[in-house]
Protein backbone atom coordinates (compact mmCIF):
# COMPACT_ATOMS: atom_id res chain seq x y z
CA UNK A 1 0.00 0.00 0.00
CA UNK A 2 2.90 2.25 0.84
CA UNK A 3 4.60 1.55 -2.43
CA UNK A 4 1.46 2.61 -4.26
CA UNK A 5 1.18 6.03 -2.68
CA UNK A 6 4.88 6.62 -3.26
CA UNK A 7 4.52 5.89 -6.92
CA UNK A 8 1.48 8.12 -7.27
CA UNK A 9 3.31 10.98 -5.62
CA UNK A 10 6.28 10.42 -7.89
CA UNK A 11 4.26 11.03 -11.00
CA UNK A 12 3.56 14.62 -10.19
CA UNK A 13 7.05 15.62 -9.09
CA UNK A 14 9.31 17.34 -11.59
CA UNK A 15 11.98 14.69 -11.09
CA UNK A 16 9.86 12.15 -12.88
CA UNK A 17 9.45 14.35 -15.90
CA UNK A 18 13.12 14.84 -16.43
CA UNK A 19 13.56 11.12 -16.54
CA UNK A 20 11.03 10.96 -19.36
CA UNK A 21 12.92 13.02 -21.94
CA UNK A 22 16.49 13.56 -23.09
CA UNK A 23 18.67 15.78 -20.93
CA UNK A 24 19.41 19.27 -22.24
CA UNK A 25 22.53 21.10 -21.13
CA UNK A 26 23.84 24.47 -22.38
CA UNK A 27 26.70 24.00 -24.83
CA UNK A 28 29.54 26.46 -24.39
CA UNK A 29 30.57 27.43 -27.90
CA UNK A 30 32.28 30.54 -29.20
CA UNK A 31 30.88 32.69 -32.02
CA UNK A 32 33.33 31.20 -34.51
CA UNK A 33 32.45 27.65 -33.48
CA UNK A 34 28.80 28.33 -34.03
CA UNK A 35 28.90 30.43 -37.19
CA UNK A 36 32.32 29.57 -38.60
CA UNK A 37 31.06 27.18 -41.23
CA UNK A 38 28.29 29.47 -42.43
CA UNK A 39 30.76 32.34 -42.74
CA UNK A 40 33.24 30.22 -44.61
CA UNK A 41 30.61 29.01 -47.06
CA UNK A 42 29.39 32.55 -47.71
CA UNK A 43 32.92 33.77 -48.39
CA UNK A 44 33.57 30.87 -50.73
CA UNK A 45 30.37 31.66 -52.65
CA UNK A 46 31.32 35.30 -53.02
CA UNK A 47 34.85 34.34 -54.07
CA UNK A 48 33.53 32.02 -56.75
CA UNK A 49 31.32 34.77 -58.18
CA UNK A 50 34.19 37.26 -58.32
CA UNK A 51 36.44 34.67 -59.91
CA UNK A 52 33.87 33.78 -62.57
CA UNK A 53 33.29 37.46 -63.43
CA UNK A 54 37.03 38.09 -63.64
CA UNK A 55 37.57 35.09 -65.95
CA UNK A 56 34.65 36.24 -68.10
CA UNK A 57 36.07 39.74 -68.36
CA UNK A 58 39.53 38.37 -69.30
CA UNK A 59 38.29 35.78 -71.78
CA UNK A 60 36.09 38.23 -73.64
CA UNK A 61 37.90 39.64 -76.68
CA UNK A 62 40.95 37.43 -76.06
CA UNK A 63 39.49 33.91 -76.28
CA UNK A 64 35.88 34.47 -77.35
CA UNK A 65 34.30 37.08 -79.57
CA UNK A 66 32.52 39.67 -77.36
CA UNK A 67 29.57 39.50 -79.76
CA UNK A 68 28.76 36.12 -78.22
CA UNK A 69 29.51 36.62 -74.56
CA UNK A 70 29.80 40.40 -74.14
CA UNK A 71 31.70 41.25 -70.93
CA UNK A 72 30.71 42.11 -67.34
CA UNK A 73 31.88 45.71 -67.60
CA UNK A 74 29.73 46.31 -70.68
CA UNK A 75 26.74 44.71 -69.02
CA UNK A 76 27.26 47.09 -66.09
CA UNK A 77 27.39 50.05 -68.47
CA UNK A 78 24.22 48.87 -70.20
CA UNK A 79 22.41 48.51 -66.88
CA UNK A 80 23.50 52.01 -65.82
CA UNK A 81 22.29 53.57 -69.05
CA UNK A 82 18.94 51.76 -68.86
CA UNK A 83 18.64 52.86 -65.28
CA UNK A 84 19.33 56.50 -66.10
CA UNK A 85 16.82 56.72 -68.97
CA UNK A 86 14.09 54.89 -67.01
CA UNK A 87 13.94 51.89 -69.35
CA UNK A 88 14.99 49.49 -66.64
CA UNK A 89 12.55 50.62 -63.96
CA UNK A 90 9.45 50.70 -66.14
CA UNK A 91 10.11 47.36 -67.82
CA UNK A 92 11.13 45.62 -64.59
CA UNK A 93 8.05 46.96 -62.82
CA UNK A 94 5.83 45.60 -65.57
CA UNK A 95 7.39 42.15 -65.39
CA UNK A 96 7.21 42.14 -61.59
CA UNK A 97 3.53 43.04 -61.79
CA UNK A 98 2.92 40.19 -64.22
CA UNK A 99 4.72 37.76 -61.93
CA UNK A 100 2.92 38.85 -58.78
CA UNK A 101 -0.53 39.00 -60.35
CA UNK A 102 0.01 35.73 -62.18
CA UNK A 103 1.22 34.03 -59.02
CA UNK A 104 -1.61 35.41 -56.89
CA UNK A 105 -4.25 34.40 -59.40
CA UNK A 106 -2.80 30.96 -60.13
CA UNK A 107 -2.03 30.14 -56.50
CA UNK A 108 -5.40 31.22 -55.12
CA UNK A 109 -7.38 29.35 -57.76
CA UNK A 110 -5.09 26.34 -57.37
CA UNK A 111 -5.64 26.37 -53.61
CA UNK A 112 -9.41 26.56 -53.89
CA UNK A 113 -9.54 23.87 -56.57
CA UNK A 114 -7.11 21.64 -54.69
CA UNK A 115 -9.09 21.72 -51.45
CA UNK A 116 -12.45 21.51 -53.15
CA UNK A 117 -11.64 18.57 -55.40
CA UNK A 118 -9.80 16.67 -52.68
CA UNK A 119 -12.72 17.11 -50.27
CA UNK A 120 -15.47 16.37 -52.79
CA UNK A 121 -13.70 13.17 -53.67
CA UNK A 122 -16.02 11.95 -56.43
CA UNK A 123 -15.55 15.14 -58.42
CA UNK A 124 -11.79 14.97 -57.90
CA UNK A 125 -11.68 11.37 -59.15
CA UNK A 126 -13.67 12.28 -62.26
CA UNK A 127 -11.55 15.31 -63.12
CA UNK A 128 -8.18 13.86 -62.21
CA UNK A 129 -7.09 12.52 -65.63
CA UNK A 130 -8.09 15.79 -67.32
CA UNK A 131 -6.18 17.83 -64.79
CA UNK A 132 -3.09 15.70 -65.36
CA UNK A 133 -3.52 16.07 -69.13
CA UNK A 134 -3.76 19.87 -68.89
CA UNK A 135 -0.86 19.90 -66.48
CA UNK A 136 1.25 18.01 -69.02
CA UNK A 137 0.74 20.56 -71.79
CA UNK A 138 3.78 22.85 -71.94
CA UNK A 139 2.24 26.18 -71.04
CA UNK A 140 4.31 27.92 -73.73
CA UNK A 141 2.20 26.02 -76.22
CA UNK A 142 -0.83 27.89 -74.90
CA UNK A 143 0.69 31.28 -75.71
CA UNK A 144 -0.66 31.54 -79.28
CA UNK A 145 -4.14 30.73 -78.02
CA UNK A 146 -3.82 33.23 -75.19
CA UNK A 147 -2.77 35.91 -77.68
CA UNK A 148 -5.95 35.29 -79.68
CA UNK A 149 -8.07 35.36 -76.53
CA UNK A 150 -6.48 38.14 -74.54
CA UNK A 151 -4.32 40.19 -76.92
CA UNK A 152 -0.69 40.98 -76.26
CA UNK A 153 -0.92 43.27 -73.26
CA UNK A 154 -0.31 42.46 -69.60
CA UNK A 155 -3.48 40.34 -69.31
CA UNK A 156 -2.02 37.63 -71.54
CA UNK A 157 1.20 37.34 -69.51
CA UNK A 158 -0.62 37.32 -66.21
CA UNK A 159 -2.89 34.53 -67.39
CA UNK A 160 -0.07 32.50 -68.91
CA UNK A 161 1.82 32.78 -65.65
CA UNK A 162 -1.33 31.95 -63.64
CA UNK A 163 -2.06 28.88 -65.78
CA UNK A 164 1.39 27.52 -65.00
CA UNK A 165 1.17 28.20 -61.28
CA UNK A 166 -2.38 26.91 -60.99
CA UNK A 167 -1.58 23.31 -61.80
CA UNK A 168 1.44 23.15 -59.53
CA UNK A 169 -0.47 24.54 -56.56
CA UNK A 170 -3.57 22.51 -57.36
CA UNK A 171 -1.75 19.17 -57.61
CA UNK A 172 0.33 19.69 -54.49
CA UNK A 173 -2.60 20.97 -52.44
CA UNK A 174 -4.78 18.03 -53.45
CA UNK A 175 -1.94 15.62 -52.64
CA UNK A 176 -1.52 17.38 -49.29
CA UNK A 177 -5.20 17.00 -48.42
CA UNK A 178 -5.19 13.35 -49.46
CA UNK A 179 -2.13 12.63 -47.35
CA UNK A 180 -3.80 13.76 -44.13
CA UNK A 181 -3.80 10.85 -41.68
CA UNK A 182 -7.20 9.13 -41.58
CA UNK A 183 -6.75 8.68 -37.84
CA UNK A 184 -6.71 12.45 -37.30
CA UNK A 185 -9.94 12.85 -39.23
CA UNK A 186 -11.55 10.11 -37.13
CA UNK A 187 -10.22 11.81 -34.00
CA UNK A 188 -12.21 14.95 -34.77
CA UNK A 189 -15.29 12.93 -35.64
CA UNK A 190 -14.95 11.19 -32.27
CA UNK A 191 -14.82 14.56 -30.55
CA UNK A 192 -18.19 15.22 -32.11
CA UNK A 193 -16.78 17.67 -34.67
CA UNK A 194 -18.88 18.78 -37.63
CA UNK A 195 -17.75 18.42 -41.22
CA UNK A 196 -16.79 22.08 -41.26
CA UNK A 197 -14.69 21.65 -38.13
CA UNK A 198 -13.04 18.61 -39.64
CA UNK A 199 -12.03 20.67 -42.66
CA UNK A 200 -10.90 23.75 -40.75
CA UNK A 201 -9.14 22.00 -37.88
CA UNK A 202 -7.64 18.99 -39.61
CA UNK A 203 -7.64 19.07 -43.40
CA UNK A 204 -6.42 22.65 -43.81
CA UNK A 205 -3.52 22.51 -41.34
CA UNK A 206 -2.74 18.92 -42.33
CA UNK A 207 -2.47 19.87 -45.99
CA UNK A 208 -0.14 22.81 -45.27
CA UNK A 209 3.10 21.00 -46.14
CA UNK A 210 1.65 20.17 -49.57
CA UNK A 211 0.32 23.70 -50.04
CA UNK A 212 3.70 25.19 -49.21
CA UNK A 213 5.48 22.82 -51.56
CA UNK A 214 3.07 23.87 -54.30
CA UNK A 215 3.63 27.56 -53.63
CA UNK A 216 7.37 27.12 -53.48
CA UNK A 217 7.54 25.20 -56.73
CA UNK A 218 5.10 27.67 -58.29
CA UNK A 219 7.11 30.84 -57.68
CA UNK A 220 9.82 30.30 -60.31
CA UNK A 221 7.14 29.18 -62.76
CA UNK A 222 5.27 32.45 -62.31
CA UNK A 223 8.44 34.16 -63.48
CA UNK A 224 8.87 31.73 -66.38
CA UNK A 225 5.27 32.23 -67.47
CA UNK A 226 5.60 36.01 -67.46
CA UNK A 227 8.93 36.11 -69.29
CA UNK A 228 7.90 33.52 -71.87
CA UNK A 229 4.73 35.51 -72.49
CA UNK A 230 6.84 38.60 -73.13
CA UNK A 231 9.19 36.71 -75.42
CA UNK A 232 6.32 35.42 -77.51
CA UNK A 233 4.57 38.72 -78.04
CA UNK A 234 5.00 42.07 -76.39
CA UNK A 235 6.32 45.58 -76.64
CA UNK A 236 7.31 46.05 -73.00
CA UNK A 237 8.83 44.11 -70.09
CA UNK A 238 12.15 42.42 -69.41
CA UNK A 239 11.48 39.64 -71.92
CA UNK A 240 10.83 42.24 -74.59
CA UNK A 241 13.98 44.11 -73.59
CA UNK A 242 15.95 40.91 -74.03
CA UNK A 243 14.40 40.13 -77.40
CA UNK A 244 14.85 43.70 -78.62
CA UNK A 245 18.53 43.75 -77.60
CA UNK A 246 19.11 40.42 -79.33
CA UNK A 247 17.58 41.66 -82.56
CA UNK A 248 20.13 44.51 -82.53
CA UNK A 249 22.99 42.13 -81.70
CA UNK A 250 23.35 43.94 -78.38
CA UNK A 251 24.62 40.97 -76.34
CA UNK A 252 25.28 43.14 -73.30
CA UNK A 253 21.61 44.11 -73.32
CA UNK A 254 20.50 40.47 -73.37
CA UNK A 255 22.75 39.69 -70.43
CA UNK A 256 21.66 42.81 -68.57
CA UNK A 257 18.02 41.70 -68.80
CA UNK A 258 19.02 38.21 -67.68
CA UNK A 259 20.82 39.66 -64.66
CA UNK A 260 17.69 41.53 -63.62
CA UNK A 261 15.54 38.41 -64.10
CA UNK A 262 17.99 36.39 -61.99
CA UNK A 263 17.87 38.99 -59.23
CA UNK A 264 14.05 38.89 -59.24
CA UNK A 265 14.15 35.08 -59.05
CA UNK A 266 16.56 35.27 -56.11
CA UNK A 267 14.35 37.68 -54.20
CA UNK A 268 11.27 35.53 -54.84
CA UNK A 269 13.05 32.41 -53.57
CA UNK A 270 14.14 34.26 -50.47
CA UNK A 271 10.51 35.16 -49.77
CA UNK A 272 9.41 31.57 -50.25
CA UNK A 273 12.05 30.28 -47.84
CA UNK A 274 10.89 32.72 -45.19
CA UNK A 275 7.31 31.56 -45.66
CA UNK A 276 8.38 27.95 -45.28
CA UNK A 277 10.47 28.52 -42.19
CA UNK A 278 7.64 30.29 -40.40
CA UNK A 279 5.10 27.56 -40.93
CA UNK A 280 7.09 24.41 -40.37
CA UNK A 281 8.00 24.31 -36.70
CA UNK A 282 5.76 21.33 -36.07
CA UNK A 283 7.27 19.35 -38.91
CA UNK A 284 10.43 17.35 -38.53
CA UNK A 285 13.33 19.05 -40.21
CA UNK A 286 15.97 17.07 -42.06
CA UNK A 287 18.51 15.63 -39.66
CA UNK A 288 16.09 15.12 -36.80
CA UNK B 1 -28.81 -4.00 -9.80
CA UNK B 2 -26.39 -2.39 -12.26
CA UNK B 3 -27.52 -1.16 -15.63
CA UNK B 4 -25.79 -1.79 -18.93
CA UNK B 5 -24.15 1.29 -20.41
CA UNK B 6 -23.21 -0.51 -23.57
CA UNK B 7 -25.20 -3.41 -24.91
CA UNK B 8 -24.05 -5.47 -27.87
CA UNK B 9 -26.78 -7.55 -29.49
CA UNK B 10 -26.15 -10.27 -32.12
CA UNK B 11 -23.43 -8.15 -33.62
CA UNK B 12 -22.02 -9.07 -36.98
CA UNK B 13 -19.52 -7.23 -39.11
CA UNK B 14 -18.10 -8.32 -42.44
CA UNK B 15 -16.01 -6.49 -44.98
CA UNK B 16 -16.06 -6.87 -48.74
CA UNK B 17 -12.72 -7.83 -50.18
CA UNK B 18 -12.90 -8.22 -53.93
CA UNK B 19 -15.76 -10.67 -54.46
CA UNK B 20 -15.32 -12.22 -51.01
CA UNK B 21 -16.97 -11.36 -47.77
CA UNK B 22 -14.60 -11.45 -44.81
CA UNK B 23 -16.39 -11.94 -41.51
CA UNK B 24 -14.66 -10.13 -38.67
CA UNK B 25 -17.30 -10.60 -36.00
CA UNK B 26 -20.31 -12.85 -35.72
CA UNK B 27 -23.03 -13.37 -33.14
CA UNK B 28 -21.44 -11.26 -30.42
CA UNK B 29 -23.55 -10.47 -27.35
CA UNK B 30 -22.20 -8.41 -24.50
CA UNK B 31 -23.45 -6.12 -21.75
CA UNK B 32 -21.09 -3.62 -20.17
CA UNK B 33 -22.28 -2.48 -16.75
CA UNK B 34 -22.04 1.07 -15.47
CA UNK B 35 -18.79 1.81 -13.68
CA UNK B 36 -17.08 -1.41 -14.75
CA UNK B 37 -13.51 -1.65 -15.98
CA UNK B 38 -13.90 -4.28 -18.67
CA UNK B 39 -10.81 -5.69 -20.31
CA UNK B 40 -11.12 -7.50 -23.62
CA UNK B 41 -8.33 -9.91 -24.39
CA UNK B 42 -7.76 -11.58 -27.72
CA UNK B 43 -5.12 -12.40 -30.27
CA UNK B 44 -4.69 -10.09 -33.21
CA UNK B 45 -7.38 -10.54 -35.82
CA UNK B 46 -10.11 -11.67 -33.43
CA UNK B 47 -12.22 -8.61 -34.22
CA UNK B 48 -11.72 -6.74 -30.96
CA UNK B 49 -10.74 -3.45 -32.61
CA UNK B 50 -13.64 -3.82 -35.02
CA UNK B 51 -15.95 -4.17 -32.04
CA UNK B 52 -14.52 -1.04 -30.44
CA UNK B 53 -14.78 0.94 -33.68
CA UNK B 54 -18.46 0.06 -33.81
CA UNK B 55 -18.98 0.99 -30.16
CA UNK B 56 -17.37 4.35 -30.92
CA UNK B 57 -19.64 4.82 -33.92
CA UNK B 58 -16.85 4.92 -36.51
CA UNK B 59 -18.13 1.76 -38.19
CA UNK B 60 -21.66 0.51 -38.54
CA UNK B 61 -22.57 -3.15 -37.97
CA UNK B 62 -23.47 -5.41 -40.87
CA UNK B 63 -26.25 -6.80 -38.71
CA UNK B 64 -27.21 -6.71 -35.06
CA UNK B 65 -26.80 -3.54 -33.03
CA UNK B 66 -24.97 -1.71 -30.31
CA UNK B 67 -26.84 0.37 -27.78
CA UNK B 68 -25.34 3.10 -25.68
CA UNK B 69 -27.58 3.98 -22.73
CA UNK B 70 -30.52 2.36 -24.47
CA UNK B 71 -30.06 4.16 -27.79
CA UNK B 72 -28.60 2.53 -30.89
CA UNK B 73 -25.14 3.85 -31.79
CA UNK B 74 -25.30 5.47 -35.22
CA UNK B 75 -22.27 7.74 -35.15
CA UNK B 76 -19.63 9.23 -32.86
CA UNK B 77 -20.98 10.25 -29.49
CA UNK B 78 -19.51 12.87 -27.18
CA UNK B 79 -20.22 10.81 -24.07
CA UNK B 80 -17.90 8.12 -25.37
CA UNK B 81 -14.20 8.85 -25.65
CA UNK B 82 -11.91 6.64 -27.66
CA UNK B 83 -8.16 6.30 -27.31
CA UNK B 84 -6.87 4.55 -30.40
CA UNK B 85 -3.88 2.31 -30.81
CA UNK B 86 -1.95 4.97 -32.71
CA UNK B 87 -1.34 8.56 -31.78
CA UNK B 88 -3.89 10.91 -33.18
CA UNK B 89 -2.54 14.10 -31.68
CA UNK B 90 -2.59 16.91 -34.20
CA UNK B 91 1.06 17.41 -35.18
CA UNK B 92 0.53 21.14 -35.79
CA UNK B 93 -0.87 21.84 -32.34
CA UNK B 94 1.23 22.11 -29.24
CA UNK B 95 0.40 19.96 -26.23
CA UNK B 96 -1.85 22.56 -24.62
CA UNK B 97 -3.91 23.06 -27.76
CA UNK B 98 -4.15 19.36 -28.48
CA UNK B 99 -5.66 18.77 -25.08
CA UNK B 100 -8.02 21.71 -25.47
CA UNK B 101 -9.25 20.41 -28.80
CA UNK B 102 -12.29 18.37 -27.70
CA UNK B 103 -13.50 21.40 -25.75
CA UNK B 104 -12.81 23.71 -28.67
CA UNK B 105 -14.88 21.47 -30.93
CA UNK B 106 -17.86 21.77 -28.62
CA UNK B 107 -17.47 25.52 -28.32
CA UNK B 108 -16.16 25.93 -24.77
CA UNK B 109 -14.68 29.40 -24.13
CA UNK B 110 -10.96 30.07 -24.29
CA UNK B 111 -10.37 30.68 -20.59
CA UNK B 112 -12.22 27.60 -19.44
CA UNK B 113 -10.47 25.46 -22.04
CA UNK B 114 -7.08 26.63 -20.90
CA UNK B 115 -7.93 25.98 -17.26
CA UNK B 116 -9.16 22.43 -17.89
CA UNK B 117 -6.17 21.60 -20.08
CA UNK B 118 -3.62 22.98 -17.61
CA UNK B 119 -5.10 20.93 -14.81
CA UNK B 120 -5.07 17.76 -16.92
CA UNK B 121 -1.51 18.34 -18.08
CA UNK B 122 -0.46 18.41 -14.45
CA UNK B 123 -2.50 15.32 -13.64
CA UNK B 124 -0.83 13.23 -16.34
CA UNK B 125 2.60 14.54 -15.35
CA UNK B 126 3.38 16.65 -18.40
CA UNK B 127 3.67 20.03 -16.68
CA UNK B 128 6.26 22.22 -18.40
CA UNK B 129 5.67 20.72 -21.84
CA UNK B 130 2.62 22.82 -22.74
CA UNK B 131 4.31 24.50 -25.70
CA UNK B 132 5.88 21.36 -27.13
CA UNK B 133 4.67 19.87 -30.39
CA UNK B 134 3.92 16.13 -30.52
CA UNK B 135 7.08 15.36 -32.48
CA UNK B 136 9.07 16.94 -29.68
CA UNK B 137 7.59 14.52 -27.12
CA UNK B 138 8.64 10.93 -26.47
CA UNK B 139 6.30 8.02 -27.19
CA UNK B 140 5.28 7.72 -23.54
CA UNK B 141 4.62 11.43 -23.27
CA UNK B 142 2.45 11.34 -26.37
CA UNK B 143 0.41 8.52 -24.81
CA UNK B 144 -0.02 10.60 -21.67
CA UNK B 145 -1.10 13.50 -23.84
CA UNK B 146 -3.60 11.20 -25.56
CA UNK B 147 -4.99 10.21 -22.17
CA UNK B 148 -5.28 13.83 -21.13
CA UNK B 149 -7.07 14.73 -24.35
CA UNK B 150 -9.49 11.89 -23.81
CA UNK B 151 -10.16 13.05 -20.26
CA UNK B 152 -10.68 16.65 -21.34
CA UNK B 153 -13.73 15.59 -23.32
CA UNK B 154 -15.27 14.64 -19.94
CA UNK B 155 -17.04 11.56 -21.25
CA UNK B 156 -18.63 8.98 -19.00
CA UNK B 157 -17.35 5.98 -20.94
CA UNK B 158 -13.84 5.33 -22.15
CA UNK B 159 -12.87 3.01 -24.97
CA UNK B 160 -9.17 2.16 -25.13
CA UNK B 161 -7.65 0.09 -27.91
CA UNK B 162 -4.30 -1.39 -26.90
CA UNK B 163 -3.21 2.03 -25.75
CA UNK B 164 0.11 0.93 -24.26
CA UNK B 165 0.96 -1.80 -26.75
CA UNK B 166 3.86 0.01 -28.39
CA UNK B 167 5.62 1.10 -25.19
CA UNK B 168 8.51 -0.51 -23.36
CA UNK B 169 7.65 -2.64 -20.32
CA UNK B 170 8.66 -0.06 -17.72
CA UNK B 171 6.73 2.75 -19.32
CA UNK B 172 3.73 0.52 -19.81
CA UNK B 173 3.69 -0.27 -16.09
CA UNK B 174 3.88 3.45 -15.29
CA UNK B 175 1.03 4.30 -17.61
CA UNK B 176 -1.11 1.42 -16.36
CA UNK B 177 -0.71 2.79 -12.85
CA UNK B 178 -1.54 6.28 -14.13
CA UNK B 179 -4.67 5.05 -15.83
CA UNK B 180 -5.87 3.25 -12.70
CA UNK B 181 -5.11 6.32 -10.57
CA UNK B 182 -7.06 8.57 -12.94
CA UNK B 183 -9.96 6.18 -13.21
CA UNK B 184 -10.25 4.85 -9.65
CA UNK B 185 -13.21 6.29 -7.84
CA UNK B 186 -14.45 8.20 -10.90
CA UNK B 187 -17.33 5.75 -11.48
CA UNK B 188 -16.67 5.84 -15.23
CA UNK B 189 -17.10 2.83 -17.48
CA UNK B 190 -14.05 1.55 -19.32
CA UNK B 191 -13.68 -0.90 -22.18
CA UNK B 192 -9.99 -1.68 -22.52
CA UNK B 193 -8.67 -3.86 -25.33
CA UNK B 194 -5.36 -5.63 -25.07
CA UNK B 195 -3.48 -8.67 -26.30
CA UNK B 196 -1.44 -8.78 -23.08
CA UNK B 197 -2.87 -11.29 -20.60
CA UNK B 198 -1.24 -9.72 -17.54
CA UNK B 199 -2.41 -6.25 -18.47
CA UNK B 200 -5.96 -7.54 -18.83
CA UNK B 201 -5.88 -9.06 -15.35
CA UNK B 202 -4.08 -6.18 -13.65
CA UNK B 203 -6.49 -3.52 -14.80
CA UNK B 204 -9.94 -5.03 -15.13
CA UNK B 205 -12.95 -5.82 -12.95
CA UNK B 206 -14.16 -8.17 -15.60
CA UNK B 207 -12.27 -9.93 -18.36
CA UNK B 208 -13.57 -11.20 -21.65
CA UNK B 209 -11.49 -13.41 -23.87
CA UNK B 210 -12.44 -13.23 -27.53
CA UNK B 211 -11.68 -16.03 -29.95
CA UNK B 212 -11.94 -16.14 -33.74
CA UNK B 213 -14.76 -13.99 -35.22
CA UNK B 214 -15.37 -12.53 -31.78
CA UNK B 215 -16.64 -15.64 -30.04
CA UNK B 216 -16.57 -15.17 -26.26
CA UNK B 217 -14.23 -17.84 -24.88
CA UNK B 218 -14.26 -16.66 -21.31
CA UNK B 219 -16.21 -14.13 -19.29
CA UNK B 220 -14.52 -13.83 -15.94
CA UNK B 221 -14.94 -11.55 -12.95
CA UNK B 222 -11.59 -10.39 -11.60
CA UNK B 223 -12.11 -10.19 -7.85
CA UNK B 224 -8.83 -8.62 -6.92
CA UNK B 225 -8.86 -5.82 -4.34
CA UNK B 226 -8.70 -2.15 -5.34
CA UNK B 227 -6.82 0.15 -5.36
CA UNK B 228 -4.27 -2.19 -6.83
CA UNK B 229 -0.54 -2.14 -6.47
CA UNK B 230 0.54 -3.55 -9.78
CA UNK B 231 3.79 -4.97 -8.43
CA UNK B 232 2.27 -6.70 -5.44
CA UNK B 233 -0.83 -8.07 -7.05
CA UNK B 234 1.03 -10.43 -9.36
CA UNK B 235 2.02 -12.45 -6.29
CA UNK B 236 -1.52 -13.00 -5.01
CA UNK B 237 -2.72 -16.61 -5.25
CA UNK B 238 -5.95 -15.39 -6.80
CA UNK B 239 -4.03 -13.59 -9.57
CA UNK B 240 -2.04 -16.73 -10.32
CA UNK B 241 -5.23 -18.78 -10.49
CA UNK B 242 -6.94 -16.27 -12.84
CA UNK B 243 -3.83 -16.17 -14.97
CA UNK B 244 -4.03 -19.92 -15.48
CA UNK B 245 -7.76 -19.93 -16.27
CA UNK B 246 -7.31 -17.16 -18.84
CA UNK B 247 -4.27 -18.71 -20.46
CA UNK B 248 -6.18 -21.98 -20.81
CA UNK B 249 -9.09 -20.20 -22.46
CA UNK B 250 -6.76 -18.43 -24.92
CA UNK B 251 -5.09 -21.72 -25.76
CA UNK B 252 -8.40 -23.48 -26.27
CA UNK B 253 -9.41 -20.69 -28.64
CA UNK B 254 -6.33 -21.07 -30.77
CA UNK B 255 -6.73 -24.86 -30.93
CA UNK B 256 -10.27 -24.37 -32.17
CA UNK B 257 -9.05 -21.95 -34.77
CA UNK B 258 -6.51 -24.41 -36.09
CA UNK B 259 -9.12 -27.13 -36.26
CA UNK B 260 -11.44 -24.75 -38.06
CA UNK B 261 -8.75 -23.94 -40.58
CA UNK B 262 -7.89 -27.59 -41.25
Amino acid sequence: MNAMTDRTADLTTPGDRRAAGPLEVPADRSWMERHGRTLWISLARLGLLVLALALWQLASGRLVDPLFISRPSEIGTQLRSWLSDGTLTSNTWLTVQEILLGFALGASSGLVAGFFLAIVKVLGDVLDPYMIAFYSIPKVALAPLFIIWFGIDIKMKVLLSAATVFFLVYLNTAAGVRSVDRGLIDAVRLMGGSRRQMIVKVLVPGAMPGVITGLRVGVPYALIGAVVGELVASNRGLGYLMLDSASQFNTAGVFAALVVITIIAGILNLGVNLLQRRSSRWQARPGE
Amino acid sequence: MMTAVLRVVDLEKSFLKGDKRVVALQGLNLDVEEGTFLTVLGRSGCGKSTMLNMMAGLLSPTSGRIEFRGRPVTGPNRDLAYLTQHDTLMPWRDLQHNIEMPLEVRGVGRAERAAVASELIERVGLGGFEKHYPRELSGGMRRRAGLARMLSAQPDTYLLDEPFGALDAQLRAELQADLLRLWYGSGKTVVFITHDLEEALLLGDRLIVLGPVGRVLLDQRIDLPRPRDLDQIRLEPNFVKLHKVTADALRAGSVQREEGAA
